[in-house]
């Protein structure tokens, strides 16, 4: 027996090493990609659609026989809130496997975010966030972003609404880093185009009652009130406005630029103008492509509006991956050079910021429960008049 | 300022004052029979609004579209199922722990108050996207100059007063009242005299689960907006209000109620810095009225500090 073991022992481990190592070299190595975007809480639509396209991107490289790798994605929940987006990006960026993310819808939690990256050396693109700061305000060569910044939007914005013949405006706006920034930025575009600003008022980005704020405002009487936030105080505003019998024209941001505000808002929804970086799905070079392939992935919540972007950047990460390999420090060297990449919402290159600056930004309005391209809609052609016009 | 515009904003203080006072209604009767507080109180508000929120889609989806017979479905169903939720809650998690300390009961009513939170959330459709509350009062509105009445906005206040005006006449004028105070008052003393102690907490808790229902459809109906986290702020604001007035006494709670809505807007309006700090201005004043005052306005003859 003891012979016999001897001799047998060393045999068996041959061939059961062979056998393994014969399964991994058939297997395709498993790479792991993040995804983090607010799943929950008032944002949530937009958090789940940018997640759902992200993990489009991930499936289609998976069903490609020609990609190199086998993709995991990886998704995180940020809330919304500063404090869990911190949590899980400290998670995220710890996790070594991790080569490359998509991050970031909400920008108060990718400011808070963006140092971690720094330190762990974790490349990542910002998918929805549109804070000039969380690529202006670093040196990190990680940190990316393929939508545009809320510095192009008010300046579309602010334009836009001087040329429809509006003077003056009250704005509103949530007093996280996001509602500030476009507080800050519409303002300087708006005095540049001759507009006045007769109040601001920040508010909490948690608050219920606006009748106070409106009431003052009523009395001011502006053409426009204009409101830098997101959906859910959105629909608060423009209800409360319609109680206090306010006849202004309501102007929102890209925060608001989501079906969760028309179903929130009904009927009080037509009319409502927003801008957003980037063309409409249907006019974005890839728009048809990406739309067929993510109704034939049968995700049943809608892309909302950062879904297409969420979809380039994981792509424009695992491109890399397959060029330079599953390591972050390559991974960011490759993003560092990118120019004229193709992707669907259009050619990406970044500046030596990691921004891209490609910032076409496209108004829209609310026409019969839709959110329409300026452009396509009655409003443009002057069958439907904007309030107080 | 003209005073249209004072109107406006006496009205808009009104209704928010109403709406706290219901919630803090609550809270006070909560703490007056089995002197506890119910955390989880502003999260029943909330379920409150969904369930007559899912009542009105769902007599819509069997054809019913008119807005009265609506509105009474909507207001019954809230009512009836939160008044039953009061009852489980006091039943199943309140007097098992009666005599555990007290903040036992503050903690897992505060849990729960997360866990209804959550469910809604999670588990209700769409339910972390916010609502549309569809509009079921009459919105003919009245314009004097600045000032903006709406149909709505009255039905709203009076419906407000008519509950408040209820529970006062059902505390002291009927003999269930009379078994409420009792149990209030003395509890060991209130079961020597026959009364069915467990059924009394388990009627009040009903009731002030009942109100917070009313004040959550109110709150749907006014703002025409619901979501999942509308319960969270009403109930400190609600608890606050409570500790202000004397926990305990009802009278204080309605007081307490109108005196922080009043301090709110006095905040956003009157104060030369931004209303970012309303709520801090609000609050600051209420911990300095509690400084004065730790037994509330109007306290309980019998006074316990908290």
């Amino acid at each position: 027996m003891g012979i016999l073991r001897k001799s047998t022992a060393p045999l068996l481990t041959l061939a059961i090493t062979a056998a393994l190592g014969t399964g991994v070299a058939n297997a395709k190595d498993t790479v792991k990609v993040a995804f983090i975007g607010p799943l929950t809480g008032g944002v949530s639509a937009v958090g789940v659609g940018g997640r759902n396209s992200a993990e489009l991107a991930v499936q289609l490289r998976n069903a490609d026989p020609d990609a190199k790798y086998e993709y995991e994605l990886v998704t995180q929940d940020s809330e919304c809130k500063p404090n869990v987006g911190v949590q899980i990006a400290t998670k995220v960026a710890a996790d070594r496997s991790v080569i490359g993310l998509v991050g970031h819808y909400c920008s108060a939690v990718a400011m808070g975010a963006v140092d971690i990256y720094h330190r762990f050396n974790l490349p990542m693109s910002v998918w929805g966030a549109v804070l000039p700061d969380v690529t202006y305000g670093n040196d990190y060569k990680e940190i990316h972003r393929v939508n545009g910044t809320m510095i192009n939007q008010n300046e579309v914005a602010a334009k836009f609404m001087t040329d429809q013949g509006y003077k003056t405006w009250v704005i509103i706006h949530d007093t996280t880093d996001y509602g500030k920034g476009h507080d800050k930025y519409f303002s300087e575009y708006l005095t540049e185009n001759g507009g006045e600003i007769l109040a601001d008022f920040g508010v909490p980005a948690d608050q219920q009652d606006f009748t106070a704020e409106l009431t003052k405002a009523k009395q001011l009487n502006p053409d426009v009130i204009y409101f830098g936030g997101l959906t859910p105080l959105g629909v608060r505003i423009r209800a409360q406005m319609d109680k206090l019998g306010i006849e202004s024209q309501f102007q929102g941001v890209s925060g608001i630029k989501s079906d969760s505000f028309i179903d929130g808002t009904g009927e009080l929804a037509e009319g409502v103008v927003s801008f957003l970086e980037g063309a409409p799905l249907e006019k974005l070079p890839g728009g048809q492509f990406f739309s067929e392939k993510y109704k034939a992935a049968g995700f049943t919540e809608s892309e909302e509006a950062y879904g297409p972007f969420a979809f380039s950047a994981m792509n424009l990460i695992l491109d890399g991956i397959e060029e330079v390999g599953p390591n972050r420090k390559a991974l960011t060297e490759y993003l560092g050079n990118i120019q004229d990449h193709d992707s669907v919402v259009g050619k990406i290159s970044f500046d030596d910021h990691g921004q891209n600056t490609v910032a076409a930004i496209t108004p829209y309005v609310i026409q019969d429960g839709k959110w329409v391209v300026w452009e396509d809609s009655e409003y443009a052609d002057g069958t439907r008049k904007l309030a107080g016009l | 300022m003209d005073m249209g515009l004072l109107g406006q904003f006496i009205v808009n203080g009104m209704m928010l004052g109403m709406m706290y006072a219901l919630v803090a209604v609550g809270f006070t009767l909560f703490f007056g029979v089995l002197d506890v507080i119910k955390f989880s109180h502003g999260d029943v508000l909330m379920v409150g609004t969904f369930a007559g929120f899912s009542t009105y889609l769902g007599l819509g989806a069997i054809g019913i579209d008119n807005a009265f017979v609506q509105l009474v479905g909507v207001l019954v169903v809230a009512i009836a199922s939160m008044a039953l939720l009061g009852a489980i809650i006091a039943r199943y998690l309140v007097l098992p722990l009666k005599s555990a300390p007290p903040l036992n009961t503050l903690l897992v009513t505060l849990m729960l108050g997360t866990v209804l939170r959550e469910a809604i959330r999670l588990f209700y459709p769409d339910g972390s996207n916010p609502k549309r509350f569809p509009a079921l009062l009459p919105t003919d509105s009245w314009t004097i100059g600045s000032f903006n009445l709406r149909a709505d906005s009255v039905i709203l206040l009076v419906g407000g007063l008519l509950v408040i005006v209820g529970v006062h006449v059902l505390i002291n004028r009927t003999r269930l009242g009379m078994a409420i105070r009792a149990v209030a008052q003395d509890e060991e003393t209130a079961k020597c005299m026959g009364i069915n102690f467990k059924m009394i907490v388990l009627l009040t808790f009903g009731l002030g689960s009942a109100v917070a229902a009313f004040a959550g459809v109110m709150n749907g109906l006014y703002y025409n907006e619901i979501n999942f986290g509308m319960g969270l702020l009403l109930g400190v604001i609600g608890f606050s209000a409570a500790i202000i007035g004397g926990l305990g006494n009802i009278y204080g709670a309605i007081l307490g109620g109108f005196i922080f809505a009043a301090l709110q807007t006095l905040g956003a309006v009157a104060l030369p810095f931004a209303s970012a700090y309303k709520d801090v201005f609000a609050f600051a004043v209420v911990i300095a009225l509690i400084a004065w005052r730790p037994t509330g306005l109007i306290a309980e003859k019998t006074s316990e500090r908290v």
